[in-house]
């Protein structure tokens, strides 16, 4: 009786989330479509153009792009796991004491490390 | 329950409606005194307070201008992509103790974390659909930054995680203790700096970067949905300061009763808030390549060392 009124509890939580969700929508919608009540529409070939600096586009709308940065994007990923372990570890760990906080500190130490290394080879540098 | 279930969800309406405008006009009115200027104040007579309603009003009625080479479903999703995960975040947010929270999922920080994440996708779908070079580069600027800053700002909310024991929003806040200021203080400083980059405000605002860029991922938007993704910093602007008072300035705790706690909430965020927009009068903008230092070698090295402190202390508590 008791974990079924727990059961109900949780899902409720959910469900003002999913109703929020579909408000939050119906908002933006409701904005939307008031706006195409007020709003003139006069659509020209010069309104359609991309816009640079107010002169015509220059090539088409491909353009290279360095990026310096995907080996960021490499540690991000690197680290975003990690993140996704702490969570349920910080919940839980004083329930199990030092042995989890060793084990975690070994697994963040191996990472912290992985991090200096690429420091160390220049990764972090802008070059 | 369902009466329970429409109060909640009107009340983060209300929110997420009247607090952004709240501090969209404390930011008109500080930024004028803080730089020694006027800023409007024509509309409504009395010092300009109706510029906001007027800005409204213009951004209802002005034509809805989508480019011809234009990614068009991406382009009109994107403004809807960016205002809804704050939404969600406000509904996790507790106002005060006892049932003044939207929700109180056991998971509410790592659903939070999750949701402030999504602001990525937002940027780089106005940023790439929009068929401009400008947008390009301040969406891919965009995206590296806010993967960037992901990190400290997770590393941060999991230290508080550690030091109260759970992943509950209320649950953190009674388990703060004053003597938190102290121990989670960088960690406060990561978050709040951390979250700053993740709504892309001053000194973090090189995806915009207005002299550079025209408006950064933005140039091509005009009319209502340029106004909702402008909505959608405001609301950011109160998530992150209302984050921070809740997880490090111990969100509805203070002197006097505890029914007046609401009170202190909105006090703490407001304050924050006020900093916010402080610094985006005070700070210039940082370059893209310092953007990324200050965040792996300083914000993400800090956090680590944080979290093995606030480890080592919860143990020994």
């Amino acid at each position: 009786m008791a974990s079924s009124r727990l059961v109900g509890a949780a899902l409720s939580e959910y469900l003002v989330f999913g109703v929020l969700l579909l408000v939050g929508f119906a908002f933006v919608a409701a904005a939307m479509t008031a706006n195409r009540l007020l709003r003139p529409s006069a659509p020209s070939p010069g309104k359609g153009a991309v816009y640079e600096c107010g002169v015509d586009p220059v090539g088409g709308d491909w353009a290279q792009v360095q990026i310096r940065y995907y080996v960021y994007a490499y540690l991000f990923v690197l680290f975003a796991v990690e993140a996704v372990f702490l969570f349920p570890w910080a919940a839980v760990f004083r329930d199990f004491g030092p042995a989890a906080a060793a084990e975690m500190g070994l697994f963040v130490g191996v990472l912290a490390l992985g991090l200096a290394y690429a420091w160390r080879k220049g990764v972090l540098r802008w070059r | 329950m369902l009466l329970e279930l429409a109060v909640k969800v009107a009340a983060v309406l209300a929110a997420f409606l009247v607090l952004p405008l709240a501090v969209g006009q404390t930011e008109h009115k500080l930024m004028a005194h803080m730089q020694g200027r006027l800023g409007p104040m024509h509309a409504g007579r009395f010092h300009g307070w109706a510029q906001l309603i007027a800005d409204g009003v213009k951004f209802a009625q002005k034509e809805d201008l989508v480019p011809d080479a234009a990614d068009k479903p991406v382009f009109r999703l994107a403004p809807a992509v960016a205002l809804l995960p704050y939404l969600l975040v406000i509904l996790f947010i507790p106002l005060g103790p006892g049932d003044l929270v939207g929700s109180s999922l056991d998971m509410g920080l790592f659903v939070v974390v999750a949701l402030v994440g999504v602001g990525v996708l937002a940027v780089l779908m106005a940023g790439w659909s929009s068929a401009n070079k400008y947008t390009l580069i301040g969406a891919l600027r965009g995206a590296a930054q806010l993967m960037a800053y992901e990190l400290p700002l997770v590393l941060a909310a999991a230290s508080v995680a550690v030091a109260a024991g759970t992943l509950s929003l209320p649950a953190i806040v009674e388990a703060w203790h004053p003597w938190w200021l102290l121990w989670q203080a960088p960690a406060a400083v990561v978050f709040f700096t951390a979250g700053l980059a993740e709504i892309r405000r001053p000194p973090f605002d090189a995806p915009i970067a207005d002299s550079e860029l025209v408006f950064g991922y933005l140039t091509e938007y005009a009319g209502l949905r340029f106004a909702l993704l402008l909505l959608a910093e405001y609301v950011g602007i109160v998530v992150v300061s209302a984050l921070t008072a809740v997880l490090f300035l111990g969100g509805w705790r203070g002197p006097g009763p505890e029914s007046l706690g609401w009170l202190w909430t909105l006090l703490k965020t407001g304050a924050l808030a006020a900093v916010v927009i402080w610094l985006r009068v005070a700070w210039p903008r940082l370059r893209v390549d310092q953007i990324q230092a200050l965040c792996w070698k300083g914000l993400v090295p800090v956090a680590l060392a944080q979290l093995v402190l606030t480890t080592a202390v919860a143990l020994a508590l």
